[in-house]
């Protein structure tokens, strides 16, 4: 039998230190819908999603019962509907309302791809889409949308950095009423992954199965438990010991992401090792850096701290599964994240800091809540900062700001379950309106030659 | 299929007995104990093998930790693969 010691600790993962399976996403390709018409289009997609998606949530909650893990959400992601809608034409929020009449009939708790792929210009609906998104995200519940402005081989496009500033600020105007939830489904994304699990910013790419299922894991409380539990090691013991740690968790993805694949009889895609923290304490990527030996997140040294984790966590996670993608790396979503929150209400952490941060984790700058009088260039100056960092460093990087209308610095705005609260923090307000309305492309670096 | 339970909590008189009755009557066979006693509380773990179950595995594991509520015991009935996959190469 496997011994005592093995067993107790794979229990204590789950029961104390919050070790789940964040999410089971299932990608569905809808290009086979396109009819040519909006309404057909509209009726394929709900008969081909409600047919593959029939027993995700079932199923989900059998293995989670059988293995006595939890599974937090199961999800799908769908072909970028731009896409769709380039074909079938039509009003874009009858696409959203049939994928949200989708969610409520199978129990998903969202569908992501209300997106399109803009890095190197606009294509036929994809102009549109992105002008509906507000509506989209205030009338819709379960829908994520994300749209990628730049890419490594694309550069980055200046004129959906633009628009994308102002969608932002428009999408939490519209949800004013709502806790400005609109802008926290949505990612503005360089590089986005096309296998990616994880929302805001799933979708299903085109270059993947017609449907496919990818497993995101979890476990930043395990983590930061088995460094206290080496408290004088040297920072190699530490990397070692979150390697080990990822290796473990990232079986266990593995191990549900095959079950899910076998009784769903839907291909395995991918397994992403990434360490996504929930407002839970307990639950916190701060705290593992704090573990490491900061005072607080956001002190000198957090880079380093989670260029480390970031790095053992892929290092571990790279050999536990047999097939690895999506973002994969450590989260730094401030409101989700009870160490970020308090690292942000204090004043330690900085909307710069947290830039620096995002050149060595997996994603960029997320759910950071900012003033509401906000102008849309300043977001969209975020925007290209951020996608500049990914352009450059061929890594994926992603903005997810949320304009508090109505609130100053140190307010604070409430979002409730897993998207969390935090504190609105300060930005720079000097503009960079000139550069954000000249428009155009910048073009792709040295770093895209590689052929 | 095979299972692990794994009961903590405070030591008590009939707890072994308690779960092996639930298993006995679900049909299912009980292959390895161990239990121990740290500080006063009760640590026991059973490898079980459901392939005769007279119930599926969800309702076993209901059963199982019915018992565990009742007597104020951490009670958890997991596939054995989860341990496999996590602790062997």
């Amino acid at each position: 039998m496997i011994n005592t010691h093995d067993i107790l600790e794979t229990i204590n993962m789950i029961q104390d230190e919050n070790l789940d399976i964040r999410t089971i996403t299932m990608g569905i390709s809808l290009l086979d819908c396109c009819t040519g018409d909006a309404k057909s289009t509209c009726i394929k997609i709900y008969e081909k999603m409600t047919r593959k998606a029939e027993k995700l949530v079932k199923t989900g909650e059998d293995i989670e019962k059988e293995y006595g893990i939890p599974i937090i959400n199961k999800r799908i992601s769908v072909t970028p509907i731009s896409m769709v809608l380039a074909s079938g034409k039509g009003n874009p929020v009858l696409y959203a309302k049939t994928l949200e009449k989708v969610a409520q009939t199978v129990g998903v708790n969202f569908i992501g791809g209300y997106s399109a792929l803009v890095q190197k210009g606009f294509a036929a609906g994809d102009e549109a889409l992105i002008r509906s998104i507000p509506e989209v995200l205030d009338v819709t519940d379960h829908i994520c949308s994300s749209v990628n402005i730049g890419s490594t081989k694309a550069g980055i496009n200046m004129d959906a950095v633009k628009l994308m500033g102002q969608i932002i600020k428009e999408s939490a105007e519209v949800t004013a009423n709502k806790g400005c939830i609109g802008p926290a489904k949505l990612v503005v994304f360089c590089n986005a992954p096309e296998d990616n699990p994880f929302m805001a910013g799933a979708f299903h790419g085109v270059g993947e199965p017609d449907c496919v299922i990818n497993v995101g894991v979890s476990g930043p409380g395990v983590v930061r438990s088995a460094i206290s539990k080496i408290p004088n090691a040297n920072i190699t013991e530490v990397a070692d010991m979150v390697k080990r740690t990822a290796f473990k968790i990232t079986r266990m993805g593995q191990l549900v992401a095959c079950e899910a694949s076998k009784r769903l009889n839907v291909p395995f895609g991918i397994v992403d090792l990434s360490l996504a923290p929930t407002p839970a304490v307990g639950d916190s990527v701060a705290y593992i850096l704090e573990e490491m030996g900061l005072e607080q997140c956001g002190a000198h040294g957090t880079t380093a701290c989670l260029a480390l984790l970031n790095d053992a966590v892929k290092k571990g996670g790279v050999m536990a599964s047999s097939h690895v993608g999506g973002l994969s790396g450590a989260f730094i979503p401030v409101s989700e994240d009870a160490g970020m929150i308090a690292a942000a209400t204090s004043g330690a952490l900085t909307i710069e800091k947290l830039e620096a941060m995002t050149c060595v984790c997996s994603v960029g700058l997320d759910m950071i809540i900012v003033p509401g009088d906000t102008t849309a260039e300043i977001l969209s100056g975020i925007i290209a900062d951020e996608a500049a960092i990914g352009m450059v460093n061929s890594k994926t990087t992603a903005v997810r700001l949320i304009p508090a209308i109505g609130k100053n610095i140190g307010d604070t705005l409430n979002f409730g379950g897993l998207l969390g609260y935090g504190p609105v923090m300060k930005l720079n307000t000097a503009s960079p309106a000139k550069f954000i309305n000249r428009g155009g492309r910048i073009p792709a670096p040295l770093q895209s030659l590689k052929n | 299929m095979r299972a692990i339970i794994t009961v903590v909590g405070k030591d008590m008189v009939g707890i072994l007995a308690k779960v092996s009755t639930v298993c006995a009557e679900n049909g299912v066979n009980v292959i390895e104990v161990s239990q121990s006693i740290l500080q006063d509380m009760f640590c026991m773990i059973m490898l079980v093998d459901l392939e005769k179950s007279t119930v599926p595995f969800t309702d076993f594991s209901d059963n199982v930790t019915a018992i565990g509520n009742k007597m104020a015991l951490s009670i958890h009935v997991m596939h054995e693969d989860i341990f496999n996959s996590m602790h062997r190469i």
